[in-house]
Order: structure tokens, then sequence, then C-alpha cells
């Protein structure tokens, strides 16, 4: 969907020519988020202005949708991106319907139609229209604004979306949630998203591929879990940090490193089967769960031996079940917090499917470590190391 | 909130407060005792006709003079913020504050050697005392838009022609009416100059009065100038209320 070939930027200051942006190749699939990641001056907000062609490239190509930018009348083109930044830049002359309408407005559609597209996307963004449509940007928070910037964005229903830190002025915890509503939405609908960050964790939620650059050049573009588990050098491995195989929690769900084979027994089977299962699956504990599968609490091995009755008299309490669906960090979390080394997991109705254990969760971890020593070893055909076979940028 | 903060630092005079109408009125009452106590009052009436007829011509000369300031101070200062001209902007600038230390009065007697006695020479006069506040809030007011706006309609794909109508020069309406505001409060209180050029209005009451050592005559020139200056001034902040956008108006929250 996006191309950028052997992109070039190079600007003429006082101090001589600056590089702000040095040959840099990448391709963006449609639909994907590619969050264009460094620290400040590395020229991840020049190169993304090029597409845009809010700056003009000294040397490269640009290619969205197939088609060379170089051929689209730069108003044109932009008017077919929507585009998202930092200060927001909502025009406080305009009410928030007449902002959202601006480029629809230019592109020829009627009031009645603006307007339903309003509706529509303030519903979308969790606003209510009959309160926001006829307020003025300074009567909302900076929270409602950064919505009705990404809406106004929306508008004339862009393929691509390009964003110059978004979320950066957004207080954390309001961050966190307009970042957790614009990845639902781009679920529906598949936007083509260039975003620009300086926040490694930003980055590794948002991402389909991170694009980091540093000095100009791109120093790696991958997915963002080989970005944390494969750094391609030490200062990505640095810019990332030093707890970045913590971040791929982030990446993996509770479902992705599930023991579906976990034994459980029903409260009123006999503590003679608990054990038996116990034994069968080589484990100290055993899930006791109700008529329904809902897990209600366990029972360990060295309670049950030599005892009789129904498991469920022996129960002990349940460390709290997780959501298959819930991201492994929140799991990992509430694990060190019960001082627990496993947890029981539960599907959306409640019912019991399984279990995670800590062992299970550092060998799902680790399975892309193994993988690239084993790559490493065994000689590609053209003889070099294939070693993260991942890695493309500058270098190339 | 920051917006509210820093609106709070702006001159609010549009939103009139309740309580300054109300001020207002009692100030004007108290007047009219004061007024009525010294005999001005039949002194008024008796110069009704001079009065209306001279306010008018007053007026006239606000109109035409304050007219023309508009209509050439407002599309200059545009100008001047153009990006083609911008790196001359504050020169030009700096010529109009210069010209704008000239005393009014000195700009009369100038304006009359060249152009000779008569309305004319008092309208160049008027014109060129009163372009500079509205040259100069026009630049300022549409410099001062933040830079962000124009890059996010920039982004999204507006002309620079639409830039300018749809987003510089509605968020700088503001300080451009305040620019106006400023000038035609000094236009309407320099009129009564224009009488010692031969231009007419409420001068040559005041001028007289004085000259005759008639108080009467004098405040019969000078109390209708005033008024006309605060009606003005009401107009003017009326038609700003309802031209400048409510989410630009400072203080209306």
């Amino acid at each position: 969907m996006i191309t950028l070939d052997n992109l070039t930027k190079i600007f003429n200051t006082s101090m001589g020519p600056v590089t702000a942006a040095d040959r840099v190749c990448m391709e963006v699939a449609e639909g994907e988020v590619c969050v264009l990641l460094g620290p400040s001056g590395c020229g991840k907000t020049t190169t993304l202005k090029m597409v845009n062609r809010l700056i003009e490239k000294t040397s490269g190509k640009i290619l969205v949708g197939g088609r060379d930018t170089d051929t689209i009348d730069a108003v044109e083109l932009r008017r077919t991106m929507g585009y998202v930044i930092q200060q927001i830049g909502l025009f406080p002359n305009m009410t928030v319907e007449e902002n959202i309408g601006v480029v629809p407005r230019m592109l020829g559609w009627d009031s009645q139609r603006i307007r339903k597209r309003a509706v529509e996307l303030l519903e979308m963004m969790a606003l209510s229209p009959a309160v926001f449509l006829r307020r003025y940007p300074r009567e909302l928070s900076g929270g409602q604004q950064q919505r009705v910037g990404v809406a106004r964005a929306l508008a004339a229903d862009p393929p691509v979306l390009i964003m110059d830190e978004p979320f950066g002025a957004i207080d954390p915890i309001n961050r966190e949630v307009i970042q957790d509503e614009f990845l639902k939405m781009q679920q529906t609908l598949r936007k083509t998203i260039l975003f620009v960050s300086h926040d490694i964790d930003e980055a590794v939620k948002m991402a389909d591929k991170i694009a980091i650059f540093r000095g100009g050049k791109l120093e790696q573009f991958d997915s963002p879990d080989n970005v944390l588990a494969h750094p391609a050098n030490s200062f990505i491995a640095d810019f990332v940090g030093g707890d970045r195989t913590l971040k791929r929690l982030r990446l993996l769900k509770v479902r992705d490193v599930l023991n579906a084979d976990s034994p459980s027994v029903r409260a009123d089977e006999s503590l003679d089967i608990a054990v038996r299962r116990m034994h069968e699956h080589d484990q100290g504990h055993i899930v006791v769960t109700d008529q329904d599968g809902r897990p209600t609490g366990c029972v360990l091995l060295a309670d049950a031996v030599g005892r009789h009755g129904a498991a469920g008299d022996h129960a002990r309490a349940l460390p709290s079940p997780v959501r298959l669906d819930a991201d492994l960090r929140g799991a990992v979390s509430s694990m060190f917090t019960h001082d627990a080394e496993w947890l029981p997991c539960v599907d959306e109705a409640g019912i019991f499917r399984g279990q995670i254990t800590q062992r299970g969760i550092t060998h799902r971890l680790g399975d892309t470590y193994r993988a690239a020593a084993h790559a490493a070893a065994v000689p590609a055909d053209d003889g070099r190391p294939v070693a993260p076979q991942h890695f493309r940028g500058a270098a190339e | 909130m920051k917006t509210a903060l820093a609106a709070r630092y702006v001159p609010r005079f549009i939103p009139l407060p309740p309580l300054l109408p109300a001020l207002a009125a009692a100030a004007l009452f108290g007047l009219g005792v004061l007024v009525h106590a010294t005999g001005l009052v039949d002194e008024l009436a008796s110069r009704w006709e001079d009065i209306t007829f001279l306010s008018q011509q007053h007026m006239e000369l606000v109109a035409i003079s304050g007219g023309l300031a508009i209509l050439c101070g407002v599309p200059f200062g545009i100008l001047l913020t153009r990006p083609a001209v911008r790196r001359m902007a504050e020169n030009a600038m700096q010529v109009l504050n210069i010209g704008s230390t000239i005393p009014t009065l000195a700009i009369l007697a100038l304006s009359m050697s060249v152009l000779g006695i008569g309305e004319r020479p008092a309208i160049f006069a008027l014109w060129a005392a009163t372009l500079l506040p509205i040259v100069r809030n026009t630049y300022t007011g549409i410099l001062e838009v933040p830079r962000h706006l124009i890059e996010a309609a920039t982004g999204m794909g507006m002309t620079p022609l639409q830039i300018l109508l749809r987003v510089e020069i509605p968020n700088a309406l503001y300080v451009m009416f305040a620019g106006i505001r400023t000038a035609l409060a000094v236009n309407v209180g320099t009129v009564p100059l224009a009488f010692l050029i031969g231009g007419g209005g409420l001068g040559e009451l005041i001028f007289t009065g004085i000259d005759l050592n008639e108080p009467g005559m004098m405040l019969s020139g000078a109390i209708p100038t005033a008024t006309l200056a605060v009606l003005t001034d009401l107009v003017v902040a009326l038609v700003a209320r309802f031209v400048v956008s409510r989410g630009v108006m400072p203080g209306d929250r």
C-alpha cells in the first residue's frame, strides 16, 4: 500500500547540509499499522511528512496504492490521507461538526451528508453527537479533542492515515484508553496507518510493524515481537530497553501459552478420581469446577493423599482465573501478585479451559531465541548465516 | 484549561460584563443631573439643530475615513503576512509605527498644505491616523494563529487561499476587530480637529465655544462627540459579536 524506495531528504541549513532521511526503504501492507520510532531528530517525522508532501523529498520514490506520489497534485494527495498531529490542530473557529466536515466539504459533499458522517464518527468515538456536534474545540477536554481529531482525519474515509505522535500530548491514563479505542476501531476499519512515536510501549501496543530510525537511517523494520526479541544492533537493544523480553508479554495473549490439556475435577466427584488425574498429568494440583465447568477452587496432591470424600470438600481457594483473550502481561502480573506458579484460564462464559504456568510462559518467550540460535548454527543455501531472518533496513 | 487561562489575559470588551452598562447608565444619569443644574440642557436644546447637523457631518467623516482605512488596512495587513512579502513585513510595520508617532494635528497640517482646505484633506488625515492600528492588528492577529493549525490545514489538503479564508482570518478576527475598535475610537475623537482645516464636524461647536469663551457651546460639541465615540465602540463590539466565531471569542465560557 505504501512503499518508500530510497527516500532521502537533505536539508540545507546554515550549518551545512543535514541528512534527515537517508535512503529509507520500507513497505507497509494494506491495513497495517506501521510505527516510525526513534529518538528526537532521528528522521521519523521528516519521513512521515514526506509521504503527504508537507516536506518535499530530495530523492527517492514514494508509492501509495501503487501510484507514484510525484504524479499526484500535493493538495489532491493530502485529501486522500487523514492527518493527525500531536497538537491536534482542531480549528478553534469551527464547531466539532465543522471541523469534521473540513475535508468532505472540500470534496464537495452536501451538508446533510457531512452531518450524517459527523454523527456516525462521533458515535464511533464514543462522543454523544447531541452534545458534541455544536461544541467548539475549547469546550472539550484534551482527550475529547484528540478523538475529534481522529474523527476529522477519518471523515472522508481515506485509505491512509498519517499520524504524528497523535497521543503524545494526552495524559498517560487517557492515552491508554484512547489507544485501546483506536485499536478496536482499526480492527474494523483496517486503514493503512503510518504513526510516529518516540514511545516504545506505544509502538509495541499499536504496531503491526515497527520502523526504528537513528540519524536519518532506518535501522530495523520488523514486527514488534522481532524488534524486541532480536534487536538488530546495540542501539536498538538500548532503545527498546533492558526489559524488552517483558515487553513482549504484551504482544501475547493468554491463549498463546495455554496448556489446554490440564486436568479438572467436578466438585462432586471423589477425591480418588482427582488424585488419579493428578498422577496422570504428573502435577501437584487440580482445578475443581462446578457442574457447568466454572472453576471454584483447587485440590493439592499433598492435601488429598490418604483422604476420602468429594473433591469439593477439600478444595482450597483458587488463584484468580484469567480470560483467554487477556494480554499476558496482566496475567503474569497477577501471577506475581498471588505468588502463583500457575493460573486457571476461563473463556468468555467463565468455563475452565486449561491453565498457564510460569514455565510455559518462559518457554514460549524463549522459542524465538532457540529458533534463531538454530538458524545461525545451520548455514543457509548461500552459505551465509540467516540468523534473525527478518532484518531489513538501511544496511541494505 | 490552558485556553481559558490564556483568554483571561486578553482584554475582554465584547461580551460586556453586566456591571458595565449599569455603571454607564448611572454615570449618565449623574451627568444629566449635573448638566441640568448648570442649565446645560437648555443650552443643548437651543442648539439641537446645529448638533444634529454637525453630528451627521461628523459621522460622515468617520464613516468615510474609517471605512477607507478598514478597506485599505485589512487587505494590507493580510498581504504583509503572505510568505512572499513576509520578509519585508517587519520593515513595513516599522515605517507604519514611525508614521503613527506623528501627531494627528501635524498630519492635518501637512495634509492641508498639500490638499488644501475642506473635507478631502480632513478625510485623508483621518484615514492616515486610523490606518496603523488596523494594519497592525490584522498583521499580528494572523501571525499569531498557531503554526500547528496551518500545518493541520495544509496536511488536510487545503489550498493556501482556503487556509487564509477558513483558518487564518476567522481565527484572527477577534484581534482584527480590536484594532478596528481602537482605530474608530481614535477617529471619532480626532474628527473635531478636522474643523481646523475646514473639514466640519462637531469641532465647530467645540472650537468656536473655546474661542468665544462660551462653555455651553463648547460642551454642546464635546458631549455629543463623547457620546458618538461610545456609540461607535458599542456598534463595532456588536458587529464583532456576530462576526467572530464563538470558539475564538475569549472569556465566553
